[in-house]
Formats: structure tokens, sequence, C-alpha cells
């Protein structure tokens, strides 16, 4: 036996002179904790996620804009961009569990506005506040429910489902209020508006509400069996179903949780314009997910976090209203919105292709 | 008494006869190879023990049992564990949490009831040790090795004290030095009187763990002997159709 390597190691192990090849266990060895070194934790974890960049370029923008106009960085200004991205982002919340199964959702811009107008009629003909959040989070289910049940069970692709869904939805909305808007909330008005539209230590009702839910999701996607089962889903179906998990039931109750986001978004929405029209929500469903999508959530599925919804939605709203601030025309907002839903996408990318 | 009794098992596709009439036994603690080619009815044989459909007629008895399995599930309950040849892994998930995945450990802390992250990294740990394998409970699946891989789908079995352990094909696709590993694990698996289904195609993986080996040929059992009373020769000789029974 001499020290050459034979043809077959060479082959192997390219460029390798004959001294690698002599201690060929150890090379086994130093490969295997070569690959195995991959622990991602604390830190560094949080550096690669999505939502981390995302929130570093809202820090960013919000210095910009600090600098370019006196009115951004006042109490007011902060007040409005927070409230008005809190009911995005709590709706964002719920999208983020079904795009993380690998779903869509694009009804819940429409849900929006009936679940809206079922509240308003309820609280119109004098039920009261009470009965009236019940409806609109009733309503909200039901429709989350059929979502679920043909997605699940029927294995129609979501898309197409809350396609349809949208269409019945926003139909379903007309016929029930009859095409008029509301305006009279009976007994309970001023409670129902204050909820909506008023703040406690000057941060808006809404928005404790929007943190309140981001703190609980994000319990619910680290430390709930809920949470690890459908973002295990989301990961393999197929694996998830031979571990036992029942994905259908699973799935179901994803489509439920975001239509109910939709439904006390709606109910929050109202309460703050103190009108309801069937219109409310319309196209809300293209803001919502680019903020699901901006903050880090997969259309692949798999990947959530709580976090990204808020961020995201924040993200949104800080362009609107710098363009706003800025002198920019509002028509020009969109443009902005879906550039940067590409953008963030696009690094998405760009960073896996370098991960793999 | 027999851990598993398979008798006159038929199972047909449409006009297709996957199976014709196998019967199989396996005792406690026994190695069994399961050999054949593409296309005999292996997989199909499986599917049936791991209860991913039920046969077409024929009786599966454990431990003297009848009993029906409409879902995967229900064979786990009977003490079946499944190694799955492309693995069923969660990629976006933890060594760990593809170990526990569907029987997660939970702690309570108030009314609440948690994954219990502690408690399923040091098991997922413990297992991966035992297995001898460098797979760390916090890696993401996504950046293992096929070897590392085939350590967690491994390690999922041993999580419950399964009565037997379903193999397909645990040695195709990972490095000469995790073959190894993989054929000790089958060694202590026996040892602790676990019954192994080995479902290979490399014959030198069967002669070395197995207690006996059933050949299947285009859907009936051509042969079942113990190892030491055949040779490689033979099971190729059975498998291909060369010989005709044995």
């Amino acid at each position: 036996m001499t020290d050459e390597p034979t043809d077959q190691e060479l082959r192997r192990h390219p460029g390798r002179g004959p001294s690698d090849i002599l201690d060929k266990e150890d090379h086994a060895a130093i490969d295997d904790s070569i690959t195995s070194r991959q622990e991602v934790t604390g830190l560094g974890a949080v550096l690669r996620t999505q939502p981390f960049w995302v929130f570093v370029s809202l820090i960013a923008l919000a210095a910009v804009m600090t600098v370019v106009s006196d009115a951004f960085m006042t109490e007011r200004n902060i007040f409005n961009i927070t409230r008005n991205m809190a009911f995005f982002g709590i709706m964002a919340l719920g999208m983020s569990a079904v795009i993380c199964t690998a779903g869509i959702d694009l009804s819940v811009g429409s849900l929006v506005g009936l679940s809206g107008i079922i509240t308003g009629l309820i609280m119109q003909a004098g039920y009261g506040i009470g009965l009236g959040f019940l409806g609109c989070m009733t309503a909200a289910a039901l429709v989350g429910l059929v979502n679920g049940v043909l997605v699940a069970y029927l294995r129609m692709p979501p898309f197409v489902v809350t396609l349809g869904m949208l269409s019945i939805v926003v139909s379903l909305a007309r016929v029930v209020s009859n095409n008029q808007m509301i305006w009279d909330f009976g007994p309970d008005q001023d409670l129902f508006e204050w909820i909506g539209g008023g703040s406690i230590l000057s941060v808006p009702n809404v928005v404790w509400i929007l943190g309140v839910l981001t703190a609980v999701f994000w319990w619910v996607w680290r430390y709930s069996t809920w949470g690890r089962w459908v973002i295990a889903i989301g990961g393999n179906a197929h694996a998830a179903r031979l571990a036992g998990i029942p994905v259908e039931r699973m799935l179901v109750s994803v489509y439920v949780v975001c239509s109910l986001t939709a439904g006390l978004s709606a109910f929050l929405f109202v309460g703050y314009t103190g009108s309801v029209t069937n219109a409310m929500g319309f196209t809300w469903e293209l803001t919502v997910i680019a903020a699901t999508v901006i903050g880090g959530a997969n259309l692949m599925g798999g990947v959530v976090f709580a976090l990204g919804a808020p961020i995201g939605a924040a993200l949104i709203e800080l362009i609107r209203n710098s363009l706003i601030l800025a002198g920019i025309p509002a028509l020009w907002q969109q443009f902005f919105v879906g550039l940067f839903l590409i953008l963030a996408v696009l690094l998405e990318q760009i960073r896996n292709r370098r991960g793999r | 008494m027999s851990l598993l009794e398979l008798s006159n098992i038929t199972k047909s596709f449409g006009a297709i006869h996957a199976l014709q009439g196998v019967d199989l036994t396996i005792a406690p603690g026994e190695v069994v190879g399961l050999m054949g080619d593409n296309g005999a009815g292996k997989s199909t044989l499986m599917k049936i023990i791991a209860g991913n459909f039920p046969p077409t007629s024929g009786k599966i008895r454990i431990e003297g049992q009848d009993v029906a399995f409409s879902k995967p599930i229900d064979a786990r309950e009977a003490g079946i564990e499944i190694v799955y040849q492309d693995l069923a892994l969660c990629d976006n998930l933890t060594a760990a949490a593809n170990v526990f995945l569907g029987r997660e450990l939970r702690r309570k802390v108030g009314p609440f009831s948690m994954l219990d992250y502690p408690a399923m990294y040091q098991r997922a740990g413990e297992l991966f040790a035992e297995l001898k394998s460098e797979t760390r409970p916090r890696d993401l699946v996504r950046q293992m090795s096929g070897g590392q891989r085939q350590a967690v789908a491994i390690a999922r079995t041993r999580l419950s004290d399964p009565k037997l352990v379903l193999m397909d094909e645990p040695t195709a696709a990972i490095s000469v030095r995790q073959v190894k590993e993989v054929l000790a694990l089958i060694h202590r698996l026996k040892e602790t009187g676990h019954a192994v289904i080995l479902v290979s195609h490399r014959m030198p993986d069967v002669f070395d763990v197995c207690d006996r080996v059933a050949v299947l040929r285009r859907g009936t059992k051509v042969a079942d002997k113990r190892i030491r009373d055949t040779t490689p020769e033979e099971v190729t000789g059975l498998i291909i159709g060369a010989i005709e029974a044995a």
C-alpha cells in the first residue's frame, strides 16, 4: 500500500494532494462538523429576518422625513400614522397565518364592508354594542368557515375560492344594506365611536389593540401547538398529515382566524369613521397582502413573523404619509407601495439564493 | 405469539393487482428484510402496514388482535412507527421540532399550555446522541445533509417505544459512514426488543442486520427464508426471477 491517492479518491476531492487523503477518517469528521455548523440563535437570527430589514428602512425613511418636513415628527402626525396603519396591521396578522399555509385570502377587504354593515344594522336597530360586535364577528367567522372548508376539504385553490367569496361578499353587503349609508348606531354610539376613534394615554385605541394582538400572535407562533402545526403545514403538508396533524381542521381554523381579524378591523374602523357604507374596505385586501408580504411572509408558505404584520403595515402607511408631506401628488402612492412590495420580495430572493 | 401477522393480503388498483395473497409474520424483536424489484409490491405492502390505505382483502393481526387501519395515525397508535423514504420532514422547522411534530411536549404556565422548548431540545439531543449522530436539535432541517435528515426521521420513531419499526430504504442516498450508523441503529433496535421491517435494495445491508428475508415478485411472496439458510446469490435469483421460488 502506498501513500498515493487512488483515482477514485482524487476524483472525489479534486485539487487535493496526497497528504489531504492520508487521514480519511478525520476528513469525514471535519466535513460533518462544518456542515452541522449552521446553528442560528439570538441576534444572528434576528439580523437574517425580513421584518428586521424592513424595520431598518422604516427608521431610515422616518429619519429622512424628519429632516425634510417639520410636520412629520409632530405628535399629531405620528398619532395619525399609527392609527391608520393599525386597521391594516390587525388584518395582516390574520393574513400572515393564511399565507403561512401557502394560501391567500382575497375576500378580507369586502368582508370588512359586510361585517361593518352588519354591525351598523344591528346597532342602528338599537340592540347595543355587545350584539353589534357579536354579529360582526359571527358574519366574519362564517365567511372564513366557508373559505376554509372549500380550501381544506374540497381541495380548491385558495385564490379561486376567496376571489369568488370576494364577489359574493360585496354583493351580500349591498343587498343587506340596501345600498344605504348608516351613521346612527343607537344607544351605544358614543362608546362605539370611542373604541374605534378614541385614545388612551395619547395612543389611539386601535394601536393598543394592534399591539396586544401582535403580542398574542407572537406567543401563538412561538409557543402554541396551533402555531407550530400551521407552520409545519406550510413547510410540508404531507409530512404534517403523516405526523398525525389534522391538516384539514387546521386549515379551516386558519381561514376563520384571518376573517375574524377582518371583522375586528371593520368593527373598529366603523367606530372610527362614525359611518359605514357597503363600499368600505373595498380593495383593502391588496394593501393587507402587500403589508404581509413586505413584513416577511412567503407566498410559498412556511414562514411567518408576528412582528412582520405591523411593520409591513407601518411601512405602507409611512410611504403614503411621506408622499403627502413631501408634496408629491397622492396619485403616486400606489406606485411606491407596489415598488416596495417588489423590492422586498426581490431582496428576499437574493438572500435566499446566497443562502443556498 | 407473533407480533404482526398478515394473511392473504391482496391489493388491487383497478385492473392492476399489486399484491396477490401475501402472508407475512413478524416475531417480536425480529428484523425482517423485504426485498423485490421495482413494482414487486414492496411499497404497497409497506403502505398497508403503515395504514396509508387498507388492503382489498386479507387480514392484519397485531399480537393476535384483528386491526383495520384507515390512516397512518391508527398504525402509530397500534405501535408501528414508519421511516418514510422521502423522510417526510418539514424543512422550515428545526430538527427537534420535526422529531416532536404532532406530539409536542408542553408545559403548563397558569392557564396556558405552551411548547416546552428546553425539554424537547434535551430529549432530541439525547436521541441524536443515542444514534451517534452529530445532528443538533436547534438546526433547521433545510440546512442538513442526507444523513442528518435520516437521523431526524429515525429519531422520530424512537419517541414512543414502538413494537415495530418500518424502514423504507433507510440507507439509500447517504454516505458509507452513515450507512454503518443506520445499520448499527437497527442492531440496537433489535437488542431492545423492537421488531424491524427493512425494505432495501442493498443486499449487504439486509445480510448484515436481518434475521429473515422475504422476497416479493410481481405481487406474490416467492421466498421467506432465514438469512443463515440463504445466500445473496439465491436472493438475487429470486428477485429477478431466475429462481422461481424457494
